[in-house]
């Protein structure tokens, strides 16, 4: 294989980069405990979360299926699903669906397991185990074809279009040339430069569903009576040279690179094609990589402008300053300088061939700054209010 | 669409010599160019076609500059696309920024 890196195979054939036992609550009423259990077993991780009762229908199902698809992510080794027993995403029926992973897999449900107290206990019987069981795995030699990559823009600035999302593009395109998949979220970020993705979807389909993708979310906007300028572009993009959307979203699509657009899917829905795919979602960062993982990401990259210490949970986040004063600035934070390009020192394919590089190395272990750093913001978007 | 990720390395080549210490511009078919660092009012940006370009304000680091004249109402290029419209006569090495460029997307009417 031309370029390989060495990663966690599992046994639905996915393959980790990182190797996480994740306590995972299905209710923010079980986001307490799920946090204590993990306390109480370091090298574990917990997600205490907003959401999973009182939602219904779409947002129900949103939900439900970006849990889902973080517990089925591949850089999970194995789940504890911390449940309350009355909420309306119950732990068993969420279990029921991350199953056929066949990863490591246990339920606990603190109305059946003595409150708060014994619920930890127990919880973290099963942490230990589990973590026992993950620490034995070993890393393999796997194709790129295993890989997909999220890619991200976040606090961008005029010189995102110009150096940092040409470069993570090319480093896109070349993950792409070796079989691997990548994702382009942020629909709000494709308005005004749907026509140029409609143009490269790989048919009359796709290119349709990239224009209604689009079309959709200034609908909603314009159902609430919301002028979306003034959140986008953000305050903070405008003092870094941004004027209007159409032109944050011309210099943010580049970021996923220039190949054909296969496939288009929902926010957290799991890609059936490899390539490049569009997956919906706000521009807003946290919830929009929240999604990417549940989609399958193992790795994601993201350009900044005006800095951006923005992390994920359980997968490592390249972060690519788009000019050198940034980098300078919050070196602590940043992976890659993009603002070499700006600075007329180097090229997008220069850079991008570092990007490639990178994510390579990461993928087989090496840490990123937000990793060491220990930033695990997650959010999931919502559609409607609780019920 | 190509252009964009290709302009930085093939158009900052193409930049005029003179022009390309101070801006890049993204398409040769744009009308404002990006400053690469700040440009204080009153410098002259050469070009080697001659009309030389003269700022008539300071540009901010990563902000636009005019380097042609856009008529209230028509349309702002960068990347090669559309970014939005002027709301006032801009004139070459005018700022182009939210007091004279509006989006045409994401608006509430």
């Amino acid at each position: 294989m031309k370029h390989s890196f060495l990663g966690y195979k599992r046994d639905d054939g996915t393959v980790g980069v990182r190797n996480h036992v994740l306590i995972l609550p299905t209710t923010v009423c079980a986001s307490h405990v799920a946090k204590r259990i993990s306390e109480e077993v370091p090298g574990t991780i917990s997600l205490p979360h907003e959401h999973g009762c009182a939602q219904k229908g779409a947002d129900y199902e949103q939900t439900k299926r970006v849990l889902v698809g973080i517990a089925r992510n591949p850089n999970v080794a194995a789940v504890l699903l911390v449940g309350l027993g009355c909420e309306t995403i119950g732990a068993p029926e969420t279990a029921a669906e991350i199953a056929s992973s066949q990863k490591p897999l246990k339920t606990l449900i603190i109305q059946e397991s003595g409150g708060t107290n014994k619920s930890i206990q127990k919880g973290a019987k099963i942490a230990k185990e589990m973590l026992d069981y993950a620490s034995k795995l070993e890393r393999e030699q796997v194709g790129l074809e295993s890989l997909v990559v999220g890619t991200q823009c976040g606090g961008s600035d005029a010189c995102s279009g110009i150096s940092g999302n040409p470069s993570s593009g090319r480093a896109a395109d070349l993950v792409v040339d070796s079989g691997g998949t990548v994702i382009l979220a942020e629909t709000t970020e494709m308005i005004g430069a749907e026509h140029l993705l409609a143009k490269r979807a790989a048919s009359d389909w796709v290119a349709q569903q990239i224009v209604n993708l689009v079309h959709r979310v200034e609908d909603r906007a314009k159902a609430l009576g919301v002028d979306m300028r003034g959140a986008n572009p953000a305050p903070g993009n405008i003092a870094g040279g941004i004027t209007t959307l159409e032109e944050k979203s011309l210099g943010a699509i580049v970021k996923a690179g220039m190949s054909t657009v296969n496939e288009v899917v929902e926010y957290g829905e799991k890609p059936t094609k490899k390539g490049l795919v569009i997956m919906d979602s706000p521009g807003q960062d946290t919830a929009s990589i929240a999604a990417e993982l549940a989609s399958g990401a193992q790795i994601l990259t993201f350009t900044t402008g005006r800095g951006s210490p923005v992390g994920s949970p359980i997968a490592p986040v390249i972060k690519i300053a788009t000019n050198t004063p940034l980098f300078s600035k919050m070196t602590d934070n940043m992976d890659i300088n993009a603002g070499t390009i700006i600075d007329g020192d180097e090229t997008p394919q220069e850079v991008g061939q570092r990007i490639f590089d990178l994510i390579l190395e990461v993928a087989s272990g090496k840490l990123t700054k937000s990793e060491i750093l220990g930033h695990r913001e997650f959010s999931i978007d919502r559609l409607s209010p609780f019920f | 669409m190509t252009e964009i990720i290709q302009y930085v390395s093939i158009f900052i080549m193409k930049t005029p010599k003179k022009l390309q210490d101070k801006v890049i511009i993204a398409n040769p078919n744009d009308n404002v160019a990006t400053a690469r660092a700040e440009i204080d009012a009153g410098i002259v940006l050469s070009r080697d076609e001659g009309d030389d370009i003269t700022t008539r304000e300071k540009i901010p680091f990563g902000h636009k500059i005019a380097l042609k004249g856009i008529i209230e109402g028509k349309p702002v290029f960068k990347y090669g696309q559309r970014i939005g419209v002027a709301m006032s006569n801009i004139k070459p090495g005018d700022l182009v920024h939210v007091h004279n460029l509006s989006g045409e997307r994401g608006r509430s009417k």
